[in-house]
């Protein structure tokens, strides 16, 4: 499940997350974003190195415990 | 539709555009794509460089040039200056035009040149059809039991060419060499098995502002260092005449998990020039790592950042990644004359022999620099202001910041034949 999210219209297109993607999960046109849920880990990596916090890490909910 | 040359060269930066136009004036067949609609834009860079390196490897032409600094004014996390000297003078380029007119070079020397062409895909040597960018990573290898990293593909000559869109449309291009000048973001080694993915401690992430109506003495290029300024990295303020700035900040994906570059600079403007107006925001990442360990595998050949020849100490690759460049187009140019890709392998031989060593040894001397505190950074500054004035060199700097590493400091001298 892809956990990571990208805010719309924030992007400025610079590829710095595409540097640092282990998975080659990103593709980047002139001006449009994308990221490839085939191959995305949800690693994080593109949600740290972002220069302008394009990117939102949705946290998995956790699990309800069980009721008694 | 599909056409046929010997060189694609996928990206024109300044290192894609010189690599087209040496192989181009070497003889061969070059196409050099562009993803964007325009060459030189969007501005994503410091602009500076040194004026030795950039004679060296072009011939200057007056328009690039938005100012000439004699001066660096380097500004510890208290407010200690020191102005090294430079021993020669730097410039601050336009960057609109010197890109522009480095990809005119190349077309002048016979390269064609399109825009609006987004490569995605690598097309295999074996004759097979082209490659599906949505398909999950490691299909777009020839096939799955010899993947490009275990060695040459079973055509026995890598890649045929590339897919692309071109205005919305579905292309193929066909070439003997393939070379990836696609920047930071490269994929064109990635999709050939070389692994081009930066780590995040080298990534510097930048944010830049181009600030117009600014007051600042046009002949010194600032850079700020501290741990509320810029960690990991530096913040620079370099002029570009006319009240006009090039003002940026980088900092180590390390830092920029805990805050944005782009906060820094909004912070730093905010203090330094309140009333300033903003022409641009732009962001951009650096890989300041050292060079790939692949520059060539089979026909596909790395220039520029997507090869990782930025100077990891200084974040600067305008210079750096045109010597690659055309490095690379001279090796091209002679192994399709001598119909011997062999020959190819002469361009990481000559790159490590010229550059690639220096630049392992600016690697070690970031990785320890950037380990400073801001006590540290404060006192190497009030260190370097005791030296006699003709020993504030850049030198005179790295040997009182590394002075209690006499290891890095050994071997800076021997790498760059200090005395």
């Amino acid at each position: 499940m892809l956990l990571i999210e990208i805010k719309p219209n924030t992007c400025d297109f610079c590829g710095c997350c595409v540097g640092v993607c282990p998975e080659d999960a990103i593709e980047l046109q002139e001006a449009h974003i994308d990221i490839i849920e085939d191959r995305c880990t949800n690693c994080a990596k593109c949600v740290w190195v972002c220069p302008f916090e394009v990117f939102v890490f949705n946290k998995p909910a956790r699990k309800q415990p069980a009721e008694s | 539709m599909s056409e046929q040359y010997d060189v694609i060269v996928v990206g024109a930066g300044p290192a894609g555009s010189t690599c087209a136009r040496y192989a181009a004036m070497g003889g061969a067949s070059v196409l050099l794509l562009e993803k964007d609609r325009d060459i030189g834009m969007p501005v994503r860079c410091g602009e500076a460089v040194s004026n030795r390196s950039l004679e060296r490897i072009v011939d200057i032409d007056p328009r690039w040039i938005a100012a000439t600094v004699n001066r660096f004014r380097l500004i510890s996390p208290s407010g200690h200056i020191v102005e090294p000297d430079l021993g020669g003078h730097g410039y601050v380029l336009e960057r609109r035009i010197f890109d522009y007119d480095l990809a005119r070079l190349a077309a002048g020397a016979g390269a064609q040149v399109r825009t609006k062409s987004y490569v995605d895909g690598l097309l295999p040597g074996n004759g097979r059809s082209s490659t599906d960018l949505h398909k999950p990573a490691g299909t777009l290898s020839p096939s799955k039991d010899t993947s490009p990293a275990d060695g040459p593909s079973p055509a026995g000559h890598g890649w045929s060419g590339v897919s692309m869109t071109w205005k919305g449309e579905r292309r193929e291009a066909h070439a003997r060499i393939i070379v990836g000048a696609d920047g930071v973001e490269s994929r064109v080694g990635k999709w050939a098995g070389i692994d081009t993915t930066t780590h995040i401690r080298d990534m510097e992430t930048c944010a830049q502002m181009t600030l117009t109506g600014v007051d600042l003495d046009d002949d010194v290029c600032e850079f700020y260092f501290g741990n509320d300024t810029a960690p990991m990295g530096y913040l620079w303020v370099f002029p570009k005449g006319n009240g006009m700035a090039n003002v940026g900040v980088g900092i180590s994906g390390m830092a920029s998990k805990k805050r944005a570059a782009i906060r820094y600079l909004q912070d730093f403007i905010a203090r330094r020039f309140p009333g300033a107006g903003v022409l641009t925001t732009v962001a951009g990442g650096v890989p300041c790592a050292v060079t790939v360990d692949t520059l060539v595998k089979e026909n596909v050949v790395l220039v520029g950042d997507a090869a990782h020849q930025v100077n990891p100490m200084s974040g600067g690759g305008i210079t750096s990644g045109m010597i690659g460049g055309r490095m690379a187009g001279e090796a091209i140019a002679r192994a399709l004359r001598a119909d011997d890709l062999s020959l190819l392998q002469d361009y990481p031989k000559q790159w490590e022999k010229e550059i690639g060593a220096k630049h392992r040894t600016y690697h070690r001397m970031k990785s320890a620099v950037y380990k400073f505190p801001d006590e540290t950074l404060d006192d190497i500054a009030v260190n370097v202001l005791r030296l006699a004035p003709e020993k504030r060199t850049i030198w005179g700097v790295f040997r009182t910041a590394l002075r209690h590493q006499p290891k890095l400091v050994w071997e800076m001298v021997k790498t760059f034949g200090l005395k």
